[in-house]
């Protein structure tokens, strides 16, 4: 294989070697080969490109997951353009800041998005409308089929760099304002190869693809298939939640390869019926984003025994960038979490103290990264970019904000978070963002969101609310008020109303004497009195 | 019928909506659509609803048209011939 230096060279590679092979599985079974992948990719690219799409331009992506978002991605790369993946059926406000921060030329979109397409100058429009609202047609709108007719792309190769930005990733902001993670085609193939070298893909290997596609985690799903002519099978949204429908599908797919976080598998665990079916062809299942509890990963091993089972560690902003494989079976006496593992072969580790000294074997720190795979930094946030990064003998070494120690041989186990960002269900939330929105409300004078341990749920979201009147909105009505700005994974899972919010003696929020008032129990009835149901 | 209204009514109110007033979950009171009832909460209510009502719930039977009420999901729960033991 010739040097990669652009993730499209993995497509194109792969649809001259494997032309016929299968490429891609829609959720309803309709495959493209790799050679239907790369043209229609290409045929993408001419339209961009002819509608003005420049090197580094930014092209939205608003789609649910088939072949044809596929086709999207790679076309917009083709055309030495950057995509930008947001969650096509998310609240329209966050979709739009998140589209106009970056400043889309074009934008990719579902038909039953009309509230979209005008953050772009450049609209494509896909599938079919929703049943109520009018037809879109406006200057500068176009229908899929039309742009799959458009002469394909004949661009020059060479003037491909592997630092050109490949897509940009939204997480949660804590101004309440999503930051986009630039990425580069060296950022993402420095990983792609690091994950050829341990997982050793073949062309007979049949990937999930569970995260969407504005999730990190999609990137081993759709690059490391491609690179190696295997296929990906692609899961939406609906399916991808339902523990009973999903295991049907892994097994009827014969998948090979499983990538999610741990909340899925738990899930499949738990209520996939996963003893009902035959999921032998399963060889690995990997894991990242979030703590797997011991007691749910060994269930799940003990229903499929047979696979390789890795835990990945990565924040966005750096790619995958340690591992460990986990022995299986899961000793019965085991309740400690396993340890994140040793740095992959594309990064370097070190561990600070907060005033940036090293600290001592076994001695907790913060965790930094360096290597190929980290990024360039935010869009168009300079300060919180240069802020990200320390140097240290002339290397950007990313401060991933995680305490980690060494355990031993075993490498780094993961402590917590130096910050207000949370994890739930693989998102990374900061409670910044869920704040902001709290005081959207206009019945809300203070607030502040919290995160609880739970021994389910992992972590829960209280927001703790000050009303500004004697009227208190329900809780009925914050819980929809979030839905209606915020991803659900955002949502808190308990509201409580105080009086005030406790201050520090500098007046600000004291969040540590919050969340020793909402784990108070009543000492009669074992239940926090602000968590109780009321029936007056 | 109403006996399950109420139950189904604090099992919502206990876990998904801890502290609220009882009053303010109304047979009518959207669910799904409002996020109270998200992809998680549903599974566990659908767990729940299994095991308090002897019935099987399939995945698709778990959509919004089902699960948007309190009122609803009684209907259904009625409609598999749901008992308490």
């Amino acid at each position: 294989m010739g040097t990669t230096v652009h993730l499209c060279d993995y497509l194109e590679a792969s649809a001259a070697r494997f032309p016929a092979r299968v490429a891609a599985v829609d959720p309803d079974g309709a495959a493209l080969t790799y050679r239907e992948l790369d043209q229609r990719a290409s045929r993408v690219a001419g339209f961009l490109v002819e509608r003005g799409v420049a090197p580094g331009d930014r092209v939205g992506l608003a789609l649910p997951k088939t072949t044809a978002a596929l086709a999207a991605v790679f076309g917009i790369l083709k055309a030495r353009a950057a995509y930008v993946p947001v969650d096509w059926s998310g609240p329209a406000e966050r979709v739009r800041s998140i589209l106009t921060d970056c400043q889309v030329r074009a934008l990719i979109v579902d038909r039953r998005r009309p509230d979209l397409p005008d953050c772009a100058e450049t609209v494509i429009l896909l599938g079919s409308q929703a049943g109520n609202s009018p037809p879109l047609s406006a200057a500068g709108h176009f229908d899929w089929e039309s742009v799959l007719q458009h002469e394909p792309f004949e661009g020059n190769i060479a003037s491909r760099h592997p630092d050109d930005l490949a897509y940009i990733l939204y997480t949660s902001g804590s101004t309440g304002i999503p930051k986009g993670v630039m990425l580069t085609h060296r950022n993402a193939t420095s990983y792609v190869d690091w994950c050829s070298e341990v997982f050793h893909p073949v062309e007979e290997d049949r990937f999930s693809s569970h995260a969407p596609f504005h999730f990190d985690l999609s990137i081993l799903d759709l690059y490391v298939p491609v690179k190696h002519g295997a296929s990906v099978h692609l899961i939406p949204d609906e399916l991808g939640k339902n523990p009973k429908d999903l295991a049907r599908f892994i097994a009827s797919r014969q998948l090979t390869v499983w990538y999610s976080t741990p909340s899925i598998l738990g899930l499949l665990g738990d209520f996939g019926d996963l003893a009902r079916s035959d999921y032998s062809n399963l060889r690995l299942v990997l894991f990242a984003g979030e703590v797997f509890p011991v007691k749910q990963l060994r269930r799940l091993v003990s229903l499929w025994p047979s696979p390789a089972y890795y835990n990945l560690y990565g924040p966005t902003e750096t790619n995958v960038c340690t591992f460990a494989r986990i022995p299986t079976p899961v000793p019965e006496d085991r309740s400690d979490p396993y340890p994140i593992g040793w740095p992959c072969s594309h990064c370097a580790a070190m561990l600070l103290d907060s005033e940036g000294q090293s600290v001592d074997a076994g001695q907790e720190g913060l965790l930094y990264i360096s290597g190929p795979s980290v990024f360039s930094g935010y869009w168009g946030r300079p300060n919180e970019s240069a802020a990200a990064f320390l140097d240290r003998g002339g290397t950007r070494w990313y401060n991933t904000g995680d305490v980690v120690k060494q355990a031993g041989s075993d490498g780094f186990l993961y402590v917590g978070r130096r910050d207000r960002m949370i994890k739930r269900r693989g998102y990374r939330i900061e409670l910044g963002e869920v704040e902001s929105c709290l005081y959207r409300h206009p019945a809300i004078m203070a607030a502040a969101a919290v995160a609880l341990p739970h021994a389910e749920a992992g972590v829960r979201i209280a927001g703790c609310l000050v009303a500004s009147g004697v009227n208190r909105p329900s809780i009925v009505e914050m819980k929809a008020f979030c839905n209606r700005h915020l991803p659900a994974y955002m949502n808190p899972d308990i509201f409580v109303f105080l009086e005030s919010l406790p201050r520090t003696s500098t007046n600000k929020v004291d969040y540590q004497a919050l969340i020793r008032q909402l784990q108070q129990p009543r000492p009669s009835t074992g239940m926090n009195p602000l968590l109780e149901v009321s029936h007056t | 019928m109403g006996s399950v209204n109420e139950d189904i009514r604090q099992y919502i109110l206990s876990e998904f909506l801890p502290g609220e007033t009882a009053s303010n979950v109304q047979d009518d009171t959207p669910l799904r659509t409002s996020g109270i009832l998200d992809s998680m909460a549903t599974l566990r209510l659908v767990g729940y609803i299994e095991e308090r009502y002897g019935i099987e719930v399939e995945a698709h039977e778990a959509s919004v048209d089902n699960f948007e009420t309190v009122g609803a999901i009684a209907s259904f729960v009625a409609g598999k011939g749901g008992a308490t033991s």
